[in-house]
């Protein structure tokens, strides 16, 4: 078996050394009763061209986003990655090294991750971001967490602006922590009076620009009037990219700032894995979940990197730690700094500038289809109509029709009837007139 | 003839002095300045065309500058493959640290994640057009059910704290639907677990009540006895422990905490020692955690992403959070809701996935994550598990566990062994007792390994041992590279009790060979510069 080094003759001199006759001498320890005899009802080994074989065939089962039209965002974005990033991340040194816990053999990870946190922060318009999370979703649950701990208050305003799937995240927690929890209905038309639910008992609430609907927020005055209260601002965003072009969640009052960076970098994966970003005013940050790098300097006074205010962390503070997570997400972090340092401020700035621009295209488009109703007056570049029929209908419709013609949302919120008929479209850099002008043709054919 | 013209072709009498250099680089050690120090704000890598917005749908929202700087594609490469070599890597040498499962990652695993049927398909595409990937996911929970003999998995945890979490929430949710939430509030965890335990159940708003270790850094039943009473609501127990043991009482442990009311937590971190050795569910365990990313080789990269799927017992299967697919037919759902449509069973079952649905269909505790997990994990890890098959898989166990056994064998006469054991699972325990009168320490000893090219085993965990020494070779090394490790450990032991004063500096002093010798961690934490400003 080609990842077994050891031959049946060293096997047997191993044992001989330890003073076991068998193999299974090793496993005595073991219940006879639970021990498992012979192999498990599962097929044998294969060689690297027959499993190769196998997953090639799985894949050959999914239509890839590259291989047709294609609209889907609702939190998770096709974006063209440079060829760079991938070869660098599959570096041995990167992909199969651990923690960054020995940091004299660990100054390029470490590196690397100190400068991700001053783009996260920079991007995000806050004075500190840690060196990542799970993802956007996770990310969002452990600001509401790390809110509870600043205000020492239990309960949670969820702005309908949010990602269903985050604030199902955030409800979960809360509905098994015994924390309170209060979510707002889904806001496709962005008529939300968020500042007419504040009042004193809340420590935080959660909303999101571009929000789930595409609608741009204006942070400024719900984050004033939140801080009159001692509430506590959690701004979140799933499409990274839009911090591009529009003000930072952070210079409109934001205390807290987490978000989803799989749009940088990182291929959509089916969902994961993918990589939360989080950022908070200095103030906070010994309050902060998660890993963080910090500057220091070496024995010979030569500057370095290490992991620090560990005494947060699990592995010190045990069931008074700040939160149970031990990692990141380091390789997702690693793809989403290098892409972001291959396009600097000014390549950010232009790829921002040609989502938005690919949106306006797509919405002229679509105005010109019968029965569509654009629901945005702002948006970067993701916005949500309603149609005559249900969107799930259509979406499959167009699948047939080989397009992937965007999220229904129902498919994220099925409890509310009127999701029903809402679609949320999505256009990129990798968005071209031609799948527009397909899409806007089936959509014709099918409503 | 080359040295004709002069040029020598054999090295001068070797120096080992360590000449300093103009630029601060060492030869292949190079230094590299910060990406801020060098990046400019109108460079770019990336090509784009220029577009102008006449128009735009950004009402008052335009930023002005964002402060980030950009480097020319050569440039950037340089950056990061400079960084690189200053890592330390499973593919460069020996990684034996403890509890962690450095084993060698395929790169056939990297290979199949990135087919475009895998990496390029959207989450929420139509389930029509996703039919292999739930097949995929489908068949990734069949082999995890099999290999524990479970009842249900849920893939969707996104790490192993993650899937602690998970496992605790759904013991949480059956306490709720027990009705005894309120009055079950404490949870037993052994000093001997890692740190995420604890600090899992106190999010959860459980009490941690600390289980003292025997001699032998096993956990007694009696003793576990002695603490249950009617506020348990579970233990969580490590198996094989931290130490290195399996717990040989851990049935008649989880017997008597089932006979309490009470459920039994296994964080499975080191499922590697075991696969296809043991049924889990024989050892009365109603969840743990998998870290596809130790024992199913999915790549560390430097801190993640990793992936935490967690298999649930009868008792708690009702309660595994959304989403899970089911096979209709003969194709694939995915169940993403609690609630929406109540003829749905909740749960991904074994066999046959129909449960009457008064039974089930309310019960899913909730959503942990966005989406469905780490599908880019689960196609590495059943790539993993093909590749290796049933008899590969155990094979592994074996090796892990004999590879193990082997350094202690070759090591307990000069190193310290804490416990009198014979026999240790994948991981080899010692302490710094064989330290004693040297004044160094187990950190030390550490840095050390570090020059001689090893990096260094888990330290100071678990708790219970002092200047712990945790050795977890893995199933992936040689005989002879074994033997070259264990030779490096015997020989730095040797000179540590020398008593040779340059010696002792010299390991005090170590890392010497490193792009940076030992960092000032007391300095970064008291003021802490996380990022860099102009």
């Amino acid at each position: 078996m080609r990842y077994h080094p050891h031959s049946t003759a060293d096997r047997e001199f191993m044992l001989q050394k330890i003073g076991a006759a068998h193999i299974n001498e090793l496993f005595s320890d073991i219940p006879e009763n639970a021990r498992i005899q012979g192999d498990l009802p599962l097929p044998a080994h294969a060689s690297e061209m027959s499993v190769e074989r196998q997953l090639s065939s799985l894949a050959a089962h999914n239509v890839s986003a590259g291989s047709v039209p294609f609209f889907c965002g609702a939190g998770a974005y096709k974006h063209h990655v440079p060829a760079m990033v991938d070869h660098l991340i599959q570096r041995s040194e990167f992909l199969t090294s651990y923690t960054p816990y020995q940091p004299e053999i660990s100054q390029g990870t470490l590196q690397y991750l100190f400068e991700f946190q001053t783009q996260v922060a920079l991007l995000t318009g806050m004075d500190v971001a840690n060196a990542s999370m799970y993802d956007g979703s996770t990310a969002a649950a452990e600001a509401v967490l790390m809110a509870h701990r600043i205000t020492k208050k239990r309960k949670c305003l969820v702005s309908g602006s949010l990602h269903p799937h985050y604030a199902d995240v955030i409800e979960t927690n809360a509905n098994l922590t015994g924390d309170a929890c209060v979510r707002l209905p889904a806001d496709a038309r962005n008529a939300e009076d968020i500042i007419a639910q504040l009042d004193e008992s809340l420590s935080c609430i959660v909303i999101q620009t571009p929000s789930f609907f595409g609608h741009l927020i204006d942070l400024q005055p719900i984050a004033d009037a939140a801080h009159k209260l001692n509430i506590i601002v959690i701004a979140v965003f799933t499409e990274v990219v839009s911090l591009g072009l529009l003000q930072s969640p952070g210079a409109m009052g934001a205390d807290i700032v987490v978000g989803e960076g799989q749009s940088i970098g990182n291929a959509l994966n089916f969902g994961g894995p993918y990589l939360g970003l989080f950022a908070t005013r200095e103030k906070y940050v010994r309050q902060m979940p998660g890993r963080l790098c910090g500057e220091t300097v070496d024995a010979n006074g030569k500057r370095g990197f290490v992991l620090t205010l560990s005494t947060r962390e699990q592995h010190i503070r045990r069931d008074k730690a700040t939160s149970n997570i031990c990692t990141n997400s380091g390789l997702c972090a690693l793809a989403f700094t290098i892409h972001t340092t291959l396009l600097g401020e000014k390549g950010l700035q232009q790829m921002a500038r040609i989502n938005h621009a690919k949106a306006l295209e797509l919405r002229t488009a679509l105005q010109g289809v019968k029965g569509v109703e654009i629901l945005n007056t702002t948006f970067f570049n993701e916005f949500s109509i309603a149609l005559p029929k249900p969107a799930a209908e259509i979406v499959e419709a167009l699948a047939a029709r080989n397009i992937l013609g965007g999220v229904p949302a129902s498919r994220l919120l099925p409890a509310e009837p009127s999701m029903h008929n809402i679609l949320i479209l999505a256009a990129t850099e990798i968005t071209t007139s031609e799948d527009i002008a397909l899409l806007t043709t089936a959509l014709k054919e099918v409503l | 003839m080359l040295n004709s013209i002069g040029r020598p072709t054999a090295p001068t009498a070797a120096e080992t002095q360590d000449y300093p250099t103009f630029t601060g680089n060492k030869g292949l050690q190079l230094e590299q300045p910060l990406l801020f120090e060098i990046g400019r704000a109108d460079c770019t890598g990336v090509d784009f065309e220029d577009v102008t917005l006449n128009d735009n749908a950004l009402g008052k929202f335009q930023r002005d500058s964002i402060g980030l700087v950009g480097l020319s594609e050569p440039e950037a490469m340089r950056h990061y493959v400079r960084l690189s070599q200053k890592n330390y890597s499973i593919d460069a040498g020996l990684y034996p640290l403890g509890s962690c499962t450095m084993k060698h990652n395929p790169r056939l695993n990297e290979k199949m994640a990135r087919l475009a049927g895998f990496s390029d398909i959207h989450p929420l595409q139509p389930i029509s057009t996703v039919q292999g990937a739930l097949q995929l996911m489908d068949t990734l929970s069949h082999y995890l059910l099999t290999l524990t003999g479970m009842e249900a998995v849920a893939l969707s945890p996104k790490a192993g704290a993650h899937g602690e979490m998970c496992g605790m929430m759904a013991i949480k949710a059956a306490l709720i639907a027990r009705g005894e939430a309120g009055t079950r509030t404490t949870v037993l965890v052994p000093i001997s677990a890692h740190g995420t335990n604890p600090a899992t159940a106190a999010q959860l708003g459980f009490t941690v009540r600390d289980v003292p270790a025997r001699a032998d850094g096993t956990v007694c039943v009696e003793t576990v006895k002695s603490l249950l009473d009617d506020s348990v609501a579970a233990i969580m127990l490590t198996n094989p422990n931290t130490c290195g043991l399996f717990e040989r009482e851990v049935k008649q442990i989880a017997d008597a905490v089932h006979e309490a009311g009470g459920y039994f937590y296994c964080d499975g971190a080191n499922f590697n020692a075991i696969v296809g050795k043991v049924k889990v569910a024989d050892l009365g365990v109603d969840a743990m955690h998998i870290n596809l990313h130790k024992t199913f080789s999915t790549p560390h990269g430097g801190g993640g992403p990793g992936s935490g799927p967690v298999v649930l017992s009868p008792a708690l299967a009702k309660f595994a959070p959304v989403p899970f697919v089911k096979k209709v037919g003969n194709g694939y759902v995915l169940i993403e809701h609690t609630s929406s449509s109540a003829s749905e069973p909740r749960i991904h079952l074994k066999e046959d996935p129909r449960v009457k649905p008064e039974d089930d269909s309310h019960l899913a505790f909730g959503r942990m994550v966005a989406f469905h997990g780490q599908t880019g994990m689960y196609v590495r890890a059943l790539t993993y598990m093909l590749s290796h098959g049933a008899d590969g898989m155990r094979q592994a166990s074996e090796d892990a566990v004999l590879n193990a056994n082997y350094i202690k064998a070759c090591l307990q006469d000069l190193y310290s062994v804490p416990f009198d054991v014979k026999f240790c699972m994948h991981e080899a325990l010692f302490d710094d007792r064989c330290l004693n009168g040297t004044g160094l320490t187990t950190l030390d000893l550490a840095k050390a390994m570090i020059d001689e090219g090893y990096h260094p085993m888990t330290m100071y965990f678990p708790l219970v041992v002092h200047g712990a020494m945790l050795i977890e070779p893995t199933e992936s090394e040689s005989l002879a590279a074994l033997d070259l490790f264990i030779a490096t450990m015997r020989d730095l032991m040797m000179r540590a009790q020398s008593g040779n004063p340059d010696i002792i500096h010299q390991f005090k002093t170590a890392p010497h060979h490193t792009p940076r010798a030992r960092l000032d961690e007391t300095r970064a934490a008291r003021s802490p510069k996380l990022r860099w400003n102009a």
